[in-house]
């Protein structure tokens, strides 16, 4: 009998037979889109160091990628991969963690890689909770919504990680839905051949945790709600922010060229040299 | 603005002799230790190593990374060791406390680096430039869960020299973190500091695996005998974790053994090796008391011996160079061949508890805290309490 293999299935640890995702998770679109578009660069394995934190998220590569991958402390994967990539500037450096990871615990060292351009890619699956302990409130949880830690809903303000990345320097920005993987895989090719900081938004559906807890429902009722709340950044532009309150607006927030850091450092090691 | 620079003294080793101040020393000795990558936030009592390495590094082909927090300093000089770097993150004792968790990461997933503890006085943020050796325990016991470090203790600027080209060696050798623990004292003191001809330095540098190999069928993580590091960048596709893991990298939360397995071999990695990490200098043979000491303290425990002798006193001395591991044999020795001693540190008995569980039904031993914490023993004081314990 002949099989057919995936065509990432190549991508992935030979050693790995099994998924560790709930069932519903958007998490594995998002696998698929980063692995999509290392394959449609035409790029390899060998050409990435991959870093993550702690959290669902973190899983998506570690032990998944067949990749040299940096399973780290919760917060800290930017942090990481910041000496990776100053120590090793012509390899691709790219962190794949959680919201929580990368905008509670972690939010210093994102908007200090954002704000050094420091050439890297940051994919944030942003699920707007805690979802591998127990579905805890988290900075990007919807105000009122309930979660473990919000029995009577959350008081909260909403951090929206996209517009605050692109603030502290960033330069490409995107934020896309699970429900738009084409989109989302497109924006990840820009961004991994981007020389200064890239940061995608990947809004990840957990049914499990997200879903069950704030009343938003399975994978198929969120993934619904994601296209009928999406709208443009150009669309959002027009709107008041009553209008946008309870919409997802996803795009490219910023693409821009600048001084890269590892670039800096080595313009400088020469200048140094030169007149030394 | 055009920037004018000066001509760079681009040389690792800066042989000769100078009259230095410790904390420099301590940045000369890791660039002439092979250092290529040093991060670290600003903190009174250690900038001065900051300084001299922000200037220094980039000279030899290396960078200083100034982080936004000490957290950010010891995870990029981590993730720089993975590069095949050799890591410095000079702090003090504040900075430590940010980044314990990750030197325990550094522990678990086997990472060279050297840290060096400038300590000042606490608790908390305390007095920034006043010394105080009062964090002995924390490099041993600070990060969570169950593990073992190397620490060495200089006493002078020279030592700040020679002890963290050593502390490097050993952090390559067993391929974990280690410490040089010195304090505001010694940091700031300025002494003649001799620095050798670069070919007259031992460099270590960590086992890697060769090119092309197949890392499901190498052992790279938990070999008691210290196993080659899998850098990134060499198409090796290490999988590194520091959750409970296999002697392949692979992950594993369930068997009870393979934390068992996680944590023994580190530590026996530490362990099995002690002979060749533990030091001591001592004189203290058939002595009726002798004085137990290290770091700053250790230089008036001497002279306080030195001057007992010459009133025809019996007394010894033994200093504690590595304080972790800790030189259990060497101790025991002590309390065999001595009746008394007599424990000084500059804080309120740090280490005294260990050198007495270890001396244990062998010899009596007593703890001396300086006049004023934060100060180092006056002899006078020092010669008082010898009298009394001789008496």
């Amino acid at each position: 009998m002949s099989s057919v293999e995936h065509p990432l299935r190549k991508y992935l640890r030979p050693s790995v037979e099994a998924t560790t995702f709930c069932p519903g998770c958007g998490d594995g679109t998002v696998l698929t889109s980063i692995l999509q578009a290392i394959d449609e660069l035409g790029m390899t394995m060998d050409d990435f160091v991959f870093v993550s934190g702690i959290g669902c998220a973190a899983w998506i590569i570690s032990p998944n990628f067949n990749a040299d991958v940096l399973h780290t402390t919760h917060g800290r994967p930017i942090a990481f991969a910041t000496g990776i990539k100053l120590s090793l500037p012509e390899k691709k450096v790219m962190v794949v963690s959680g919201d929580g990871d990368l905008t509670a615990i972690g939010g210093n060292h994102l908007i200090h890689a954002a704000r050094r351009n420091i050439e890297m890619v940051v994919i944030c699956a942003n699920n707007g909770i805690y979802g591998m302990t127990g579905g805890q409130v988290a900075p990007t949880t919807p105000r009122e919504a309930r979660t473990i830690t919000t029995p009577y809903g959350s008081l909260e303000n909403t951090f929206d990680i996209s517009r605050m990345v692109q603030a502290a320097g960033a330069s490409y920005v995107a934020r896309w839905t699970a429900y738009q993987p084409r989109q989302m895989t497109k924006s990840i090719k820009k961004a991994i051949q981007k020389k200064g900081f890239a940061f995608i938004e990947a809004i990840s559906q957990c049914p499990v945790q997200f879903g069950a807890k704030t009343g938003a429902g399975g994978a198929v009722e969120m993934l619904e709600m994601y296209r009928k709340s999406s709208i443009s950044v150009k669309k959002a532009v027009e709107m008041s922010p009553q209008e946008i309150e309870d919409k997802i607006v996803t795009g490219e927030f910023i693409d821009t060229a600048k001084p890269e850091l590892c670039d800096e450092i080595a313009r400088l090691k020469e200048r140094i040299r030169g007149e030394g | 603005m055009k920037q004018v620079y000066q001509p760079m003294e681009n040389k690792r080793v800066r042989t000769g002799k100078y009259f230095m101040m410790g904390n420099v020393a301590c940045a000369e000795g890791a660039i002439a230790g092979g250092c290529e990558f040093a991060a670290g936030y600003p903190i009174t009592p250690a900038s001065e190593i900051a300084h001299t390495l922000a200037k220094r590094m980039l000279e030899v082909g290396g960078y200083f990374f100034q982080a936004e927090d000490e957290i950010s300093a010891i995870c990029a000089a981590i993730g720089a060791s993975w590069t095949g770097k050799k890591v410095f993150i000079p702090t003090s004792g504040p900075g430590i406390s940010l980044m314990l968790e990750n030197i325990g990461f550094a522990v678990g997933i086997e990472t060279p680096c050297v840290l060096v503890n400038v300590q000042r006085g606490g608790p908390t943020t305390g007095a920034p430039s006043m010394g105080l050796q009062g964090d002995m325990i924390q490099p041993r016991r600070g990060s969570h869960g169950d593990y073992e470090i190397i620490a060495l203790c200089p006493s002078s600027p020279q030592e700040m020299f020679d002890y963290t080209v050593r502390a490097f060696n050993l952090a390559e050798r067993y391929r974990t973190p280690v410490f040089v623990m010195a304090d505001a004292f010694i940091g700031h003191m300025r002494e003649e500091v001799a620095i050798p001809e670069a070919d007259e330095i031992e460099t270590t540098y960590r086992r890697i695996p060769k090119k092309g190999a197949d890392l499901s069928t190498i052992k790279v993580f938990l070999d008691e005998e210290v196993a080659p590091m899998p850098i990134f960048g060499r198409g090796f596709k290490s999988h590194v974790t520091s959750s409970c893991h296999d002697e392949y990298g692979n992950r594993n939360l369930i068997d009870p053994t393979a934390l068992d397995n996680f944590i023994q071999r580190l530590r026996n990695k530490v362990l099995k090796h002690r002979d060749e990490i533990v030091q001591v200098e001592s004189d203290y043979d058939s002595c009726e008391l002798a004085l137990v000491a290290y770091g700053a303290v250790s230089r008036c425990a001497k002279e306080a011996v030195r001057v007992a002798r010459s009133k025809g006193l019996d007394v010894g001395y033994f200093r504690v160079i590595t304080p972790w591991p800790f030189p259990d044999r060497e101790v025991q020795d002590l309390s065999h061949k001595v009746k008394k001693i007599l424990v000084l540190e500059n804080n309120s008995g740090q280490y005294y508890p260990y050198v007495r569980a270890e001396a244990a039904g062998r010899a009596e031993v007593e703890f001396l805290a300086p006049e004023i914490l934060g100060q180092v023993h006056s002899l006078d004081y020092v010669a008082q309490k010898i009298e009394e314990m001789l008496r």
